[in-house]
């Protein structure tokens, strides 16, 4: 047991370092850059319609509270930290006065919500069908499907579900293209809802399962050819080990390993995807967030999205590193 | 190298099929030089003209013929990976071969920081970068941003290879006749992981273009230099798909994926070609 702690404190340091590092440059990126927030959003207020000395003044020095830029470099960033500790963002410009983290606190279940079942389903369904396409290698049906998920898995996100856009919301219309559920649902458990939920997630989640598809089939592929060639493999076969049994118990655990490794390197990426996703379907997640608050200069949303996105990220990673060991009991023993 | 490049074209059907693909991307590039009309001007042409024999492929209802826009567009758009990558390549291999040399715990905190680079989201750094910019923002300040977040996973790749470097027999003579670090690296190593970082430079350089578009087709670059992103971003703002103006759409997406597959299958053959392995299998087979 000691050696799962052990583990599992490694896993949890690098997991700060994640977050400290994320943040830190979150807060570099704004503070050294040569444009001034304050400037930024004052001229974007008056941009529309004059307003008088005074109360630009006013703006002017309630702005800089708000975003913290009074004060030593050092002095800030001690400052950016308790408003990140806190989740205190204050309040969002573009949604004025509502507080920027309950936007965002609004904005998270749909992405987790999306994100875990299409990386589950995409991790799941792209290594069982490369693990099988390994093991079973002159199976023309699992060559055709590896064709057909490698040509995907190069194109950009956007691409992909500008694709899907045009396949199933013009030329063949069965799935709604925007949003995250009809707009006159109200929220709940009843049948309406639910089914708007999934058929408004349909096209998103396919574009996020095809891009990284792919990935996972052909790593996993090569993975199980080069395990079914070492010798435990070839003794159970002489042995008369079935061969469903060779499979499941002797290949394709020994070759799950690293790709449970690559699951939680690869979640930075996938996130990212996500983003442009449900920019594209204007699907009400962070990410569509993310890039409203871009376009409506909302600076103080962009920065707590950020940074949240980030240590969201990396506590993810850190929830799969530590369920490494179920699969893998080497790591226990320490 | 081009006796290499002729046993690949001959004998990868692959690597045949990537070569084609890139080949006619790069025609296409080598066109916009001798373009008809100024690329970064609007209504040259009659707006909203379906292909036809004049305009191959339509034309804009920005008006601008869309054969020469994609021509420009493909020019620009490769330019920023290839950028992107060459100077994401150099960090990577310093990276890479000083952490693999030095081992023990230079080489622990170096990786410990490469992994830590590697988890976070690209994507929300790079927004952030544009968002604090705005007009400040500009394609060689994307393609530094871009480059000093796209080694991460190179670097790690190249230091597997250099730790097995250091333990060679050649290193220690080039140690005792008095090489120091950086020549022995440049001379005795270099040469030795250059298969991975060209098979990594294919890859580096498909993330690259698709963060280029990615960025454009969300309007977070400059909007009026043409590029692939950039067209489909102005077919959106214009609603070319409702309009039924579906060619500005359909052609840059035809080339995006073109060109996408065409690095993709050449990353992968050589790849294959650089791991002794699948190329005895490849043998056995034929």
């Amino acid at each position: 047991m000691s050696g799962f702690l052990v583990y599992v404190a490694r896993r949890f340091v690098q997991f700060v370092l994640v977050a400290f590092t994320g943040v830190t440059l979150a807060f570099l990126i704004v503070h050294l850059s040569p444009v001034n927030p304050v400037d930024q959003t004052v001229s974007l207020m008056t941009t529309f319609g004059a307003t008088d000395p005074a109360s630009v003044a006013m703006l002017r020095s309630a702005l800089s509270e708000l975003y913290g830029v009074n004060g030593s470099l050092a002095h800030q960033y001690i400052a950016f930290w308790s408003r990140v500790a806190t989740g205190d963002f204050g309040p969002s410009l573009s949604a004025f006065p509502t507080p920027v983290l309950t936007v965002i606190l609004r904005a998270i279940p749909w992405t987790i919500g999306l994100l875990t079942l299409s990386t589950l389903f995409a991790w799941t369904f792209g290594n069982v069908l490369g693990a099988l396409a390994g093991y079973y290698r002159d199976s023309r049906l699992l060559k055709l499907a590896g064709i057909v998920v490698t040509a995907v898995q190069p194109m950009p996100t956007y691409i992909c579900g500008l694709t899907l856009i045009i396949l199933f919301g013009y030329t063949w219309p069965i799935f709604p293209i925007s949003g995250g559920t009809q707009m006159n649902l109200s929220p709940g458990l009843t049948w309406s809802f639910v089914g708007s939920v999934v058929t408004h997630g349909a096209l998103p989640a396919l574009t996020l399962v095809l891009v990284s598809l792919g990935a996972w089939f052909n790593s996993m592929r090569s993975l199980v050819s080069n395990v079914v060639t070492e010798d435990h493999v070839v003794y159970a076969e002489l042995a008369g080990v079935p061969s469903r049994t060779i499979f499941a118990s002797y290949v394709a655990r020994n070759a799950m390993l690293p790709q449970i490794t690559g699951l939680a390197l690869s979640l930075g990426h996938v996130f990212s995807g996500a983003v442009i996703v449900e920019f594209l379907f204007a699907y009400p997640g962070m990410g569509q967030l993310l890039i409203a608050g871009i376009n409506a200069g909302d600076y103080s949303l962009v920065l707590g999205v950020t940074t949240i996105s980030i240590i969201a990220v990396g506590f993810a990673t850190f929830l799969i590193d530590i369920a490494y060991p179920l699969i893998d009991p080497r790591v226990k023993l320490g | 190298m081009f006796r290499i490049l002729r046993d690949l074209l001959r004998s990868n059907r692959e690597f045949l099929a990537g070569a084609v693909m890139v080949s006619a991307v790069l025609l296409l590039v080598a066109l916009s030089f001798v373009s008809p009309y100024d690329l970064m001007a609007t209504y040259t042409v009659p707006p909203d003209l379906p292909p036809s024999g004049e305009f191959w492929f339509g034309t804009t209802s920005r008006g601008q013929d869309v054969f020469w826009q994609i021509t420009a567009a493909l020019r620009n758009t490769l330019a920023f990976g290839v950028v992107v990558a060459g100077a994401s390549r150099v960090i990577a291999l310093v990276v890479g071969l000083v952490s693999g040399y030095a081992g023990g715990r230079i080489d622990q905190a170096i990786m410990a920081l490469n992994d830590t680079l590697a988890s976070l989201p690209n994507i929300p750094i790079l927004l952030l970068v544009y968002f604090v910019m705005r007009d400040e923002m500009n394609w060689w300040l994307l393609a530094l941003a871009a480059s000093l977040l796209g080694w991460t996973y190179d670097s790690r790749l190249i230091r597997s290879v250099a730790l097995t470097l250091k333990t060679r027999e050649f290193t220690r003579h080039a140690t005792f006749s008095g090489m120091r670090m950086p020549q022995i690296l440049l001379r005795e190593h270099l040469p030795y992981v250059m298969p991975i970082v060209f098979y990594t430079t294919m890859n580096n350089l498909i993330w690259a273009i698709g963060l280029e578009v990615t960025l454009s087709v969300l309007g977070f670059t400059d909007i009026n230099r043409p590029s692939v992103g950039g067209m489909i971003y102005w077919a959106n703002a214009s609603s070319a798909m409702v309009a039924g103006v579906w060619w500005w759409i359909a052609f840059p997406m035809l080339c995006v994926a073109i060109l996408f597959l065409g690095l993709f299958l050449l990353a992968m053959s050589v790849n294959e070609y650089i791991d002794p392995r699948s190329r005895l299998r490849r043998l056995r087979t034929q």
